[in-house]
């Protein structure tokens, strides 16, 4: 028998409230998990941002479009290595309910400009070859079970083409797949000057521009001249990092920094609550047992570590399942919102806070039951019976 | 008194409640040779169990020595004490206060935590330990699966396992039947004849008070007869 026996024989003499007690823990440590996942996964296009990328935008609102002159405009601007164009398509396959993030590119200085979208060299080539195919994220790839060759409708809800139709039929030429781990490829894109060419309005206009800088040390001086090119014209733009513009882009569903911390808060409070109360319990119940273990020569420190080496091993059995729990439920999910959500994947990071929240939560809990046992009165507990 | 493995020198003890201070002792003397096995018998309130803790450095007095082998306890920090408890005596009390959720084997192993003893050697130790006691058959068994006097020789076995100079037993046949106490008493009286142990108890039983060497009667803080049984 090792102390560690002790401590997991003390843990689970009394199974059922052990049991509940965990089932709390895993509860808020599922919680936590899942909720880190999706604001990670929110926030993933802010983190993949690349520091040297702006993004140009309609001033009255993203959703607005810009004329197409703009691109050669801005790419005249002193500091600028490359610009490129995207344009929504509000796209979904077969049926709304299969939303997709479609764009409408310019092949070769998109995939230029993000080479954190990784395609073979044939793919690409394909790609930028032939103007009535797209590349696919693998996660849709994945989904819709498309390949390489497959012909494929994409429905727009947006837009129409000169014979009524809603569907635009493209060859899939290749499958993207992420560069890093953190980089969102849920969407397809297809050309752009195909696109032009087939719909019914908003011609010669892009929905953004994205530029990329010399070095981010011009990203300031670069978004000004932008902005201050096209001041009081019809289409005024507003320039942002890539990293602002994503936050900015998440920030429409609301503070999910704030809201996460809440409701992860507001669940570890109730926790703590629950655990510290059950393990103050536990000692009370222990009285007699603990001065009967300092009798016979268990130190006051030594008890003081039986009592939260306890509650250490409450919260990090609870926080262990329920960290395995949001893993498994983001990989779930991950499959099932392929095309809706960024980058859902359970992050090492999380893990990370999730180990550090785990260690605290026990700590908490032990700390007021450890003292309490490693002050006791020896002679008036053992007086008890 | 020569060769004493325990002396108390003027001890008192006081608590104060309130405003009112009450006197457990004043300036008691007492020695506790080697083997010795003494029973301290008297009424309810006069401090036997109160004298037994602080023989058992787990009390301490208001004012006096109390020394060990020749060194002073009294004066000992609590680290220290613990350790002078792990290392020197062992406890047996009137509930045995075993660990519900431990088999015999391993309530009698938990002293031994606080050794530098390897696994084996705590096993054999255990074992050794349980053999005194008659128990060996029963290592495995829960102290829910064992009756009162089982449970009884198993809390002696977790007193010897360290292998204490001395064992200080608080009412150890309190909660027994005659029987079952016959046979706890004499496993005391084996363990002070044979192993030279020197035992202690505490009880308001005079049939328990026989199995001792002497009896010291307490009765209102002083001692009133000695060496009677011895």
């Amino acid at each position: 028998m090792t102390f560690f026996d002790l401590v997991r024989k003390n843990l689970f003499r009394k199974k059922l409230r052990t049991v509940l007690t965990t089932f709390a823990i895993f509860v808020a440590f599922l919680i936590f998990g899942v909720l880190a996942t999706f604001q990670n996964a929110l926030n993933s296009g802010e983190e993949s941002a690349s520091a040297d990328r702006l993004i140009v935008t309609n001033r009255i609102n993203f959703t607005l479009s810009m004329p197409i002159s703009y691109v050669q405009r801005v790419a005249a601007v002193p500091g600028i290595k490359l610009v490129s164009h995207a344009n929504w398509f509000g796209g979904y396959f077969q049926e709304q309910r299969n939303f997709l993030v479609a764009f409408a590119i310019d092949p070769q200085t998109y995939l230029d400009i993000y080479p954190e979208f990784v395609l073979p060299q044939a793919q690409r080539d394909a790609f930028l070859h032939d103007q009535g195919s797209i590349i696919v994220g693998k996660p849709l790839a994945d989904k819709f079970h498309w390949k390489v060759g497959d012909r494929i409708p994409i429905k727009s809800s947006i837009f129409r083409k000169a014979d009524g139709s809603d569907t635009w039929d493209f060859t899939v030429a290749g499958i993207i797949t992420p560069g890093k781990s953190d980089v969102d490829v849920n969407f397809v894109a297809f050309h752009y000057e195909y696109f032009e060419q087939t719909r019914t309005f908003g011609h010669d206009t892009v929905g953004w521009m994205i530029v990329q800088t010399e070095s981010p040390k011009v990203n300031e001086r670069v978004a000004h001249a932008i902005d201050a090119m096209f001041a009081n014209s019809p289409f005024e733009t507003e320039t942002k990092t890539e990293a602002a513009f994503n936050k900015a882009f998440t920030e429409q569903l609301g503070d999910l920094g704030f809201i996460v911390t809440s409701i992860v808060g507001a669940a570890f409070a109730t926790i703590l609550l629950i655990v510290g109360n059950t393990m103050m319990l536990t000692v009370r119940e222990r009285t007699n047992e603990i001065a009967v273990l300092r009798t016979i020569g268990f130190t006051a420190r030594r008890v003081f570590g039986l009592v939260l080496g306890e509650s250490m091993l409450l919260a990090l059995i609870g926080g262990i399942l329920g960290l395995g729990g949001a893993f498994a439920f983001s990989f779930v999910l991950a499959k099932l919102l392929a095309g809706r959500l960024g980058a859902l994947a359970f992050s090492p990071g999380t893990a990370l806070i999730g180990a550090v929240l785990m260690a605290t939560l026990g700590f908490l809990t032990g700390l007021l039951p450890a003292l309490r046992a490693m002050s006791l009165d020896v002679v008036t507990a053992l007086g008890r019976k | 008194m020569t060769d004493a493995l325990m002396t108390l020198s003027g001890v008192s003890k006081r608590y104060t409640r309130g405003k009112q201070t009450i006197r457990i002792f004043d300036r008691l003397d007492m020695a506790i040779p080697r083997q010795d096995f003494v029973a301290i018998m008297g009424p309810s309130g006069s401090g036997k169990t109160t004298l037994l803790n602080m023989l058992g450095g787990i009390d301490r007095p208001s004012s006096g020595e109390i020394s060990f082998d020749g060194k002073r306890i009294d004066n000992l920090s609590e680290g220290r004490l613990a350790s002078f408890r792990a290392t020197n005596l062992g406890f047996v009390f009137q509930f045995y206060n075993l660990m519900p959720m431990l088999t015999a084997a391993q309530n009698v192993e938990l002293p031994l935590l606080l050794t530098k003893f390897n696994p084996k050697q705590r096993r054999e130790r255990v074992n050794a330990a349980l053999a005194v006691v008659n128990l060996a058959d029963r290592a495995r068994h829960k102290p829910s699966e064992l009756s009162g006097g089982q449970q009884q020789r198993v809390a002696i076995a977790r007193a010897i396992v360290s292998d204490p100079k001395l064992l200080l037993c608080d009412e150890p046949t309190g909660d027994l039947d005659r029987e079952t106490a016959g046979e706890i008493l004499g496993m005391l009286q084996t363990l002070n004849r044979d192993l030279g142990k020197t035992v202690v108890i505490v009880t308001h039983d005079p049939e328990a008070a026989r199995f001792a060497k002497r009896t010291i009667h307490l009765d209102k803080g002083h001692f009133t007869e000695k060496d009677l049984g011895a």
